[in-house]
């Protein structure tokens, strides 16, 4: 069994990241205007929980900064302090402290002192304007110190001690005897009992087995409170006990305060002044579905905020029960769905081969089956679906970081924050979105003299979306810059030797000549955008989960990047073709259409390269079959079916197979798994007759065909193309 | 069809198999299945031995030709052929034989070393002989048997 | 025979977790709410010896909890402890004149968690 305290653990810090996030996205909500009441409340008990949770496990450093931040938090919750700009701003900050200290705590790993330190200091003069600092908890161990009318702390007592013990029935029932309790007592010191008879019934009204009677022992020893507990450890379930050190108040007397030397702290409060407040007819049961919002605060007044609490807690009352799943099982799931899926492909193929017609009650049958089947696959892969929230929500740091290193002013929008995808592809999102958002600010937005040269507001505009579009995810950040320059990047292509000086390109096209290898415009390389990977990476990162990555700019106005994905990386719609008798997948995503190739229009460019005119440009022609090795002869052009595809950043080619057999789902299979990675292939599938079929990795083949033809495929002629 | 294993450390269980003339074993503990052949769909740009890849209720499985890979005639797969699927490492693999021949319980001190030859496939897969009522059985390793991870095919 | 049980109320998964954890390996039965409303909920169905509630909660809070509590006269006589980070005075006296029978002050040290259940509850 796995140590429960290493999973109380786990869990505090899954629940920090929650919070952080609530965190995060409730500051921002407060920034741009917003926020309701129970945001700042959520806001205030993010910090406040996760400082609870931290004092668990005794993270000091987290403890403390939570308490500095917390407090100025229930400032603005009380409405003593004003969450202006400029204190959201510390607010925004601070989240980001407090995101690296639970990192820290959690990793074990270092803090950044001064950073945290310069935070509190921000953190003092805003708490000086609202007036006056609650303290600080020095560390966990101290934190019992806050309440200065407490008595200090005592762990090892030197007198005497009172014990209070009441045996219940079950206690002799299990053959203890108080006698054996008492002598124990005695070995630790001077014992003085005192029989209590107080509660002896009338002989008539006793029960022979039961127990009435307490004992007060005055114990003098020099001894702790484990010491005398030990000696009740096996009676302790079966009495009532109280031990009081020396010199506390004695056992439960009303206003008892009990410290601890780690901060534990319990206060018996008296008895309420017995003038209860008029009882109102309450029924037996509050129903929770309908809450009374007097229930809820009754010392609230100002019925607005009331009418918030209660709409709130009515909507939560109202919103979808959930439960949480271990993510093996559902991947589980999907895996066996995704058998089923081919089970019942090969079924309907083989009903098809027995020879049973269509208009059969089998062939009936089995097609009610096929729609069953793809509904459960669907909603199947939708427990598996996630809202894009959790990336976004990463989003508004990086802004404020790459903001802080570039000197401009950004402000981030964000929408479509529950559009959803598959768990595979969200976490594949996060890197090329870091990438465009690091570019949007970095090279799309200009300096802050431009934009007020160029009469534009110094607040820079950076946009995220996301959005569903013909079945895939569809992400744009764009931004109000200045637009590509497109001359300068023009250029640029030219001195690499990627395009001829003369190649005329359309405006879309050079724009998109920024994602090639070894691209950069900027003048100056960069801290930002310049670490290390270039927009290329991103474009082949992407192309590789069967995205596109492409940009599309308005001079003066800005650029906009769309990023889309496929919903799910555990299925593909294809074209299912044959090349040279072996089956294969094209990824429909990459298909821009299907061409039936004239004589006339096939040139031949080189001893093994064809291209293709087409609508005034050409395109170079890959023999599918060959280009993987499995011939050698060139299919005859005019006999092959042609398919217009386009790769990575926009660049086509046409492939050439022997037929189209139709679209088909597949469940996508790896070829790692049991083998390796190979050139030219995706990934692998099972086909409704249960033989595995190969999804052609369309950009390594039209990369191939080109380095084999010694990279002679000159750029602009693909680029020339038209779209 | 499908074999259970026994877990004996004083005697191991060897699973025999002939391939073309000559007969090879294996420890019975790497076997997790034996099925007849199916046509596998050959991978592009693949060593020759590497016969392609069949369904095994779901997963890929790459099935290696022993024949070729122990540098003897290529198998010319019918229905009675057999893929013995084995477990190496976190992988699994088919291979293609001819047929199971015998389960041998073979202690260390029948297993003669394999005699010190030239052969460069005897000395990446031979590990030992096997004197069985008159015939001989070469004891097989597996694990050089794929294709490196940056192998060139 | 009869274990006691508690009731205890708390947002955050970890602090049940390890109330749980601490006040099962007592012997004590738990039960548990994750927020107010839900303690709410719980009460229809059972009735603990002990309650043991945070404060800062989503939907209904401490506070309120306790004062709907308190309203029913069956669970007049509930002993209902409050387990909060909160260190605020005023926020103590509210507390008390909603009704809570005892505050203690997280981080809390399960064995004395224990024994203030034990010294209410007995």
């Amino acid at each position: 069994m796995e140590d429960p305290m290493a999973a109380i653990r786990e869990t505090f810090f899954q629940e920090c990241e929650e919070q952080l996030a609530e965190l995060e996205s409730g500051l921002i909500a407060m920034e741009n205007g917003s926020a309701e009441v129970e945001t700042v409340n959520a806001v205030f008990r993010a910090v406040h929980s996760m400082k609870g949770g931290a004092g668990i496990f005794s993270l000091d450093a987290l403890v403390r900064f939570a308490h500095v931040f917390e407090t100025a938090l229930d400032k603005v919750r009380s409405g003593t302090l004003v969450a202006t700009p400029a204190v959201l701003s510390v607010f925004l900050r601070a989240a980001d402290v407090l995101a690296d200290l639970v990192r820290a705590a959690r990793e074990n790993g270092k803090v950044d002192e001064a950073r945290t330190s310069a935070m509190v200091a921000e953190f003092d003069q805003i708490n000086e304007i609202a007036g006056g600092v609650g303290p600080a908890p020095q560390s966990s161990a101290a934190a019992g110190g806050v309440f200065e009318e407490d008595p200090a702390p005592d762990s090892v007592a030197r007198s005497c001690w009172e014990i209070n013990y009441t045996p219940r029935a079950e206690l002799y029932a299990k053959a203890n005897e108080t006698a054996i309790l008492l002598r124990e007592l005695r070995r630790l010191g001077e014992i003085e009992v005192r029989l209590d008879t107080s509660l002896l019934p009338e002989l008539s009204e006793m029960d022979p087995e039961g127990s009435y009677l307490s004992w007060h022992i005055k114990l003098k020893a020099d001894c702790n409170e484990a010491d005398i507990r030990h000696v009740f450890e096996f009676v302790e379930d079966d009495c009532a006990l109280s031990i009081t050190p020396p010199d506390e108040p004695q056992g439960l007397i009303p206003g008892t305060v009990i410290t601890g030397d780690n901060g534990f702290k319990f206060e018996f409060f008296p008895p309420p002044e017995m003038e209860e407040p008029e009882a109102e007819p309450v029924a037996q049961a509050v129903p929770a579905t309908a809450p009374q919002p007097q229930v809820i605060q009754p010392s609230m007044v100002k019925s607005q905020a009331v009418e918030a609490i209660a709409a709130k807690a009515e909507s939560a009352a109202a919103a979808p029960v959930t439960i949480r799943v271990d993510l093996d099982r559902v991947d589980r799931m999907i895996d066996l769905v995704g058998e089923l899926v081919i089970n019942e492909a090969m079924l309907s193929q083989r009903v098809l081969e027995a020879g049973i017609t269509r208009a059969s009650g089998v062939a009936m049958a089995l097609e009610e089956l096929e729609h069953l089947t793809r509904e459960i696959q669907d909603s199947v892969m939708a427990i598996r679906a996630q809202p894009v929230r959790s990336v976004f929500q990463r989003m508004p740091r990086l802004v404020r970081e790459v903001a802080a290193q570039t000197g401009k002013q950004v402000r981030l929008i964000m929408e479509g924050e529950n559009t959803e995808v598959d768990k595979t592809v969200i976490e594949r999102i996060a890197d090329p979105l870091t990438h465009m958002i690091r570019n949007a600010i970095d090279h799309g937005l200009e300096s802050t003299e431009t934009r007020i040269e160029s009469g534009k507001p110094v607040e820079g505009t950076v946009k995220l979306t996301a959005l569903h579009r013909s079945g895939r995810i569809v992400l744009e950040v764009s931004d109000d810059g200045g637009g590509i320059n497109r001359a300068r990047v023009k250029q640029k292509a030219v001195e690499n030797g990627v395009i001829a000086p003369d190649a005329q390109l359309t405006d879309d096209e050079i724009d998109n000549l920024i994602f090639l290898p070894g691209f950069s415009t900027a003048a100056k390389v960069s801290d930002i955008s310049g670490r290390g990977v270039g927009m290329d990476v991103v474009r082949q990162s992407v192309a590789a989960l069967g995205g596109r990555i492409s940009i599309s700019s308005r001079p003066g106005q800005g650029s906009i990047f769309t990023l889309s994905l496929p919903l799910t990386l555990a299925v593909l719609d294809g074209m299912v073709v044959s090349a040279r008798g072996h089956t294969l997948i094209i990824p429909l995503g990459a298909i821009v259409e299907t061409l039936k190739p004239r004589a006339a229009d096939v040139f031949p460019l080189d001893r093994d390269l064809n291209v293709l005119a087409l609508r005034g440009g050409y395109v170079p022609m890959v023999d599918v079959a060959a280009s993987l090795g499995y011939c050698d002869q060139f299919i005859e052009p005019e006999q092959s079916v042609a398919l217009l595809v386009e790769g990575e950043g926009g660049v086509r080619a046409v492939l050439l197979v022997d037929a189209i057999h139709g679209q088909r789902q597949v469940v996508i299979k790896s070829l790692e798994a049991n083998y390796r990675a190979v050139p030219g292939i995706a990934a692998a599938t099972v086909m409704g007759d249960g033989r595995v079929a190969l999804i052609l990795d369309v950009d390594a083949v039209v990369r191939n065909a080109r380095s084999e033809t010694g990279g002679r495929t000159p750029e602009a002629l693909i680029l020339a193309e038209a779209p | 069809m499908s074999m259970t294993m026994h877990a004996d450390s004083s005697n191991r269980e060897l699973i025999a198999f002939r391939v073309g003339r000559q007969e090879f074993c294996i420890n019975v503990m790497m076997v997790r299945e034996i099925r007849g052949w199916t046509a596998a769909t050959s991978l592009p740009r693949s060593p020759r031995y590497i016969r392609g890849v069949i369904n095994l209720r779901g997963a890929v499985l790459p099935i290696i030709d022993l024949a070729i890979r122990l540098g003897l005639p290529a198998t010319e797969p019918t229905a009675r052929n057999v893929i013995i699927v084995v477990q190496i490492g976190q992988q699994q693999i088919g291979l293609l034989v001819d047929a199971v021949s015998d389960i041998l319980t073979a202690s260390n001190m029948n297993i003669q070393p394999s005699p010190d030859v030239s052969s460069d496939l005897v000395k990446t897969f031979v590990k030992g002989l096997l004197p069985v009522d008159g015939r001989m059985i070469s004891l097989i390793a597996l694990d050089n048997a794929l294709p490196r991870e940056l192998e060139a095919a | 025979m009869s274990t006691t049980t508690v009731l205890t109320v708390d947002d955050s998964r970890a602090m049940r977790d390890m109330l749980r954890h601490s006040l099962a390996a007592a012997g004590f039965r738990v039960i548990q709410a994750e927020d107010g409303l839900h303690g709410l909920e719980m009460l229809a169905e059972e009735m603990p010896d002990v309650i043991v509630t945070d404060i800062n909660m989503p939907r209904m809070d401490g506070f309120g909890f306790i004062e709907a509590v308190r309203k029913d006269e069956t669970r007049k006589a509930l002993p209902v402890l409050v387990l909060t980070t909160e260190v605020d005075v005023e926020k103590k006296n509210r507390a008390r004149a909603a009704g809570a029978t005892g505050w203690i002050v997280k981080p809390f040290d399960p064995v004395k968690l224990v024994d203030a259940i034990r010294r209410v509850s007995a």
